[in-house]
């Protein structure tokens, strides 16, 4: 049954090309059950490959499905092929299975939308590039893939190119941004694999990891690891180059849900911890990254508590969560990055396809100020947002809480400093989440008109959430304390955990994040629902910090300053100044030197036959002499 | 100085003499009539260098054939007389000077360094009367001569259509259609 | 006997005077006068070099040089004839449609 993996490829690859070349002749729901039913077949084969794994000895769940030779040059070899592993197939099943939902979602978000048909081809081809960044079995491969999402984001956050507004300027740009954010870190990928291709001599994951540890010295680890650093912080939005994924939400809400939240932008993590012997190997990288992610879950959660976007908060807290992640596989708890990636999968769907209802019932309003009220008009979605932020805000025993806890857990083991900041940000965490919650939904209507037009969602946009609700609810079962079924599933990829706690510390750090939670939504209940003079003394207390924070910390002028500009200026430079000065101008010198010869030897042409016969006699002349003296 | 040597002498400047004339006249007639001279001369040479049947010819073809064939047509165009200097390119005298300077002492040089041996057997040409040169085109060279012949023919043909009258130029141009009326 | 070099010297003699003349002169017809000298020149160069060898191929060469200069004569005057009812001159400078 595992042979017929490459169907996981396959389906989402035929919708996205059926609806390319026939969907102008579909309907409209028939293009968006077909996208939804490839990705959904896509789940169903992943789900096959999860079971023909389950049958496997734990030692044999490693297995290499060759599909063809992509490139073979002298001795390197770029094979086709897929790796079928726990983490691979666990990353399928997430794809493919919120996929599938966001995609349903989308047929009822996109209905009114002209360029229906482009949508989910576009959605599709991303869904086909992020299973190939995830089966692959060589680093070359899934930087194939790396690149495919980084095209599928660009193409869609771009969506509505033509639009333009005051919060993310020309869509395009937006789109631009994020393309040009990403390639930086891109770079810093391909450097990585062609270090590897030198220093060992393969680019097939199976092969680096089983040379890197004798040959690899442990500075070409280190800066392999930092290079997989640079491209893990441009794709998963760290710290410096989280830029990006604010301005990604001027793209279409499910394409926020699917890509900018669930899973394009956990491919840094799934990445990490696919190279999680590189970065064994490389420790100082590694805790580079931990504390890259930890601050990045810091300042963005900051800034998230200021959002007054709906989309924006939630971006800024996709941002937070992606730091926790980071930080986990960074101190080496790969399992549990892959576990808070998961539920932060389902939840923040979940909350990102509710804030995408909002938005639908409110006519594109996102400002929470114009809201409130909104819970007795949408109840269900208010529901569906709720449990959403119950489980980011770790409220205990949503899945959220422990996935994030596993992750503070194993940061406590590495440094108690940076569980302090994760400890927090969860209380942050806590805070901004349920801002969200209460601002809109609670309280009395700010702006009557908005109120009285708002609606609730049709079904279609609401069923798929309440799968994604269940799993946000139950999701945090996969990986239970103590039980650890998710870490035993995927040690034959990620290798056995080297940080092992004491019962004592187990249970004391759950307990403290459990209040860490409450506490945090406690706060925002006092601030935001009851207003309590105290919450607002809090508040003003930290009123200097406030301008700093609402301005994102001044990153986005200090990049415009410091890069854009500069290279504005330079490329200015070339077009206005080097180009047609010294390109140009060089054509041109060659254009006119011949003009100018031509010119001059045009008089010998001059249509004499005087002329011609004195050349013809200086000829016979030289002749002669050449034949006589020479 | 042997007699023939003087003979040589003699006539040599005589020719050489013409052939000037026929350069530096002003009059087209008179340069017609120096180079008329310049080819009896050279027909006297012949006769010297054991060809009878050529200065025969030399004089029938050259002197009777062709420079009459320029006189009629100095009578038929009129001379233009004034045409020696070409101020818009007269540098090219000075260089045309020059070139034929250079050509005369390469070529004198060439003689006088590579060929002093003396003549071989005459007797084979038989002083080249009719007979034998007939011999020599009838046979070895039938080839040649007919294509001669042919060539002399096209010629003819080329000098008849050159010079009819007006209507050469205009031939190109004319509609397919013939003419209404042809006259000429 | 005159030596055969003595011929060949006066042949390169008028040989030059009549190419020096081709290209000063600026009367097509006496530019054909001097073409029609060189051609000359040449001729009594083959028959003193028929004498030399003692070989009549120099002759016959001679006598088809004669042929070709007849031929030549009869057109060259032809388009002289022609050209002049065309443009009422004889000055080569004004035959200058070469270059088209």
């Amino acid at each position: 049954m595992l042979q017929l993996a490459w169907l996981l490829l396959a389906f989402p690859a035929a919708g996205a090309l059926i609806n390319t070349f026939l969907g102008s002749r579909f309907s409209k729901p028939t293009i968006g059950w077909i996208a939804s039913g490839t990705v959904a077949a896509s789940f169903v084969v992943s789900l096959g490959l999860l079971l023909g794994l389950l049958g496997l000895p734990g030692e044999e769940r490693v297995i290499t499905l060759p599909l063809w030779d992509w490139i073979t040059i002298g001795d390197f070899r770029a094979p086709t092929a897929l790796l079928i592993d726990p983490l691979s197939v666990t990353m399928a099943l997430v794809v493919t299975g919120v996929g599938a939902l966001i995609h349903v979602y989308a047929i009822g978000y996109m209905f009114d939308d002209e360029r229906f048909q482009r949508f989910f081809v576009y959605l599709n081809f991303f869904v086909f590039a992020m299973l190939i960044l995830v089966m692959s079995d060589n680093f070359l491969g899934m930087y194939v893939g790396w690149e495919g999402v980084g095209l599928a984001s660009y193409l869609l956050i771009g969506f509505w190119f033509d639009k333009r507004d005051d919060t993310y300027g020309y869509y395009a740009d937006a789109g631009k941004k994020a393309f040009l954010v990403n390639r930086v870190g891109d770079f810093g990928m391909a450097l990585a694999i062609m270090i590897l291709w030198t220093s060992l001599g393969s680019v097939t994951f199976l092969d680096v990891f089983q040379a890197a540890p004798a040959s690899l010295s442990s500075g070409v680890a280190t800066a392999i690891a930092l290079l997989l650093l640079l491209a893990a912080t441009g794709k998963s939005a760290q710290i410096p180059l989280y830029v990006w994924l604010p301005d990604a939400m001027a793209g279409p809400t499910p394409v926020s849900a699917l890509i900018h939240a669930a899973t394009m932008v956990t491919a840094g993590i799934y990445m990490i911890a696919r190279t999680h012997v590189l970065w064994e190997l490389g420790p100082s990288a590694a805790n580079l990254a931990a504390w890259i992610g930890g601050l990045t879950a810091l300042m963005a959660a900051s800034i998230a508590l200021v959002q007054v976007d709906l989309k924006k908060i939630l971006a800024y807290s996709t941002i937070s969560q992606l730091g926790y992640m980071v930080m986990g596989v960074g101190v080496g708890a790969y399992a549990f990055g892959i576990f808070h990636l998961i539920t932060h999968a389902f939840f923040k769907a979940l909350l990102f396809l509710a804030a995408g209802n909002v938005m639908h019932g409110l006519h594109g309003e996102l400002d929470i100020r114009k809201m409130g009220g909104l819970r007795e008009k949408m109840p269900t979605t208010y529901r569906l947002f709720l449990i959403g932020a119950l489980a980011l805000a770790g409220f205990p025993l949503m899945s959220g809480f422990f996935s994030k806890d596993g992750i503070l857990l194993n940061v406590f083991g590495h440094s108690p400093l940076l569980y302090a900041i994760g400890l927090f940000t969860a209380l942050l965490t806590a805070v901004y989440s349920f801002r969200a919650v209460f601002v809109p939904f609670w309280g009395q209507p700010r702006d009557k008109h908005l109120h009285e037009h708002a609606h609730e969602s049709p079904p279609i946009m609401t069923r798929p959430l309440w799968v994604l609700a269940i799993l946000a609810i139950v999701g945090g079962v996969l990986n239970l304390p103590f039980v650890l079924t998710l870490e035993r599933w995927l040690e034959p990829a990620v290798g056995e955990p080297s940080f092992h706690p004491s019962l004592a510390l187990e249970v004391s750090l759950l307990l403290v994040s459990a209040v860490v939670a409450l506490a945090g939504i406690y706060l925002a209940y006092a601030r935001y629902v009851k207003e309590i003079g105290w919450a607002r003394r809090l508040q003003n207390a930290l009123g200097p910090l406030q301008p700093l924070v609402e301005h994102k910390y001044y990153v986005d002028e200090f990049y415009d300053a410091a890069i854009v500009q500069p290279l504005k200026a330079l490329a200015r430079w070339f077009a206005e100044v080097f180009d047609p000065g010294i390109i140009d101008g060089s054509v041109h010198l060659i254009g006119r030197a011949n003009l100018a010869a031509g010119e001059r030897l045009r008089r010998l042409h001059n249509g004499l036959v005087p002329t011609y016969a004195l050349s013809i006699f200086v000829g016979v002349v030289v002749l002669v002499m050449y034949l006589v003296f020479g | 100085m042997t007699w023939s040597m003087l003979f040589f002498v003699l006539v040599g400047a005589v020719s050489l003499a013409a052939a000037a004339g026929v350069v530096l006249s002003r009059q087209p007639v008179h340069s017609a009539l120096f180079l008329l001279t310049n080819f009896a001369t050279l027909a006297v040479l012949y006769v010297t260098l054991e060809a009878q049947f050529l200065a025969a010819a030399q004089v029938i073809i050259y002197a009777g054939g062709i420079v009459i064939l320029i006189l009629f047509v100095i009578m038929l165009i009129g001379g233009e007389t004034n045409d020696f200097v070409a101020r818009q390119r007269s540098w090219t005298r000075g260089v045309a000077l020059g070139l034929g300077i250079l050509l005369l002492a390469s070529l004198s040089y060439s003689v006088f360094q590579g060929f002093n041996q003396p003549p071989a057997d005459v007797t084979a040409i038989q002083g080249g009367i009719p007979e034998a040169v007939g011999q020599a085109l009838f046979t070895q060279y039938l080839l040649p001569f007919e294509l001669a012949s042919i060539l002399l023919l096209v010629a003819l043909l080329g000098a008849l259509v050159l010079g009819r009258h007006g209507t050469v130029a205009h031939t190109g141009s004319q509609p397919a259609s013939p003419p209404p009326s042809s006259d000429d | 006997m005159v030596p055969t070099s003595y011929y060949l010297i006066l042949s390169a003699m008028i040989f030059a005077i009549g190419a020096v003349g081709v290209l000063v002169r600026r009367n097509a017809l006496i530019i054909l006068m001097c073409v029609e000298m060189m051609l000359n020149s040449v001729n009594l160069t083959l028959i003193a070099l028929s004498r030399q060898w003692g070989n009549l191929n120099g002759q016959v060469f001679v006598f088809m040089i004669m042929a070709v200069a007849a031929a030549e004569v009869a057109v060259g005057l032809a388009i002289l004839i022609a050209n002049t009812r065309h443009r009422e001159s004889i000055n080569i400078d004004e035959i200058h449609l070469l270059k088209w």
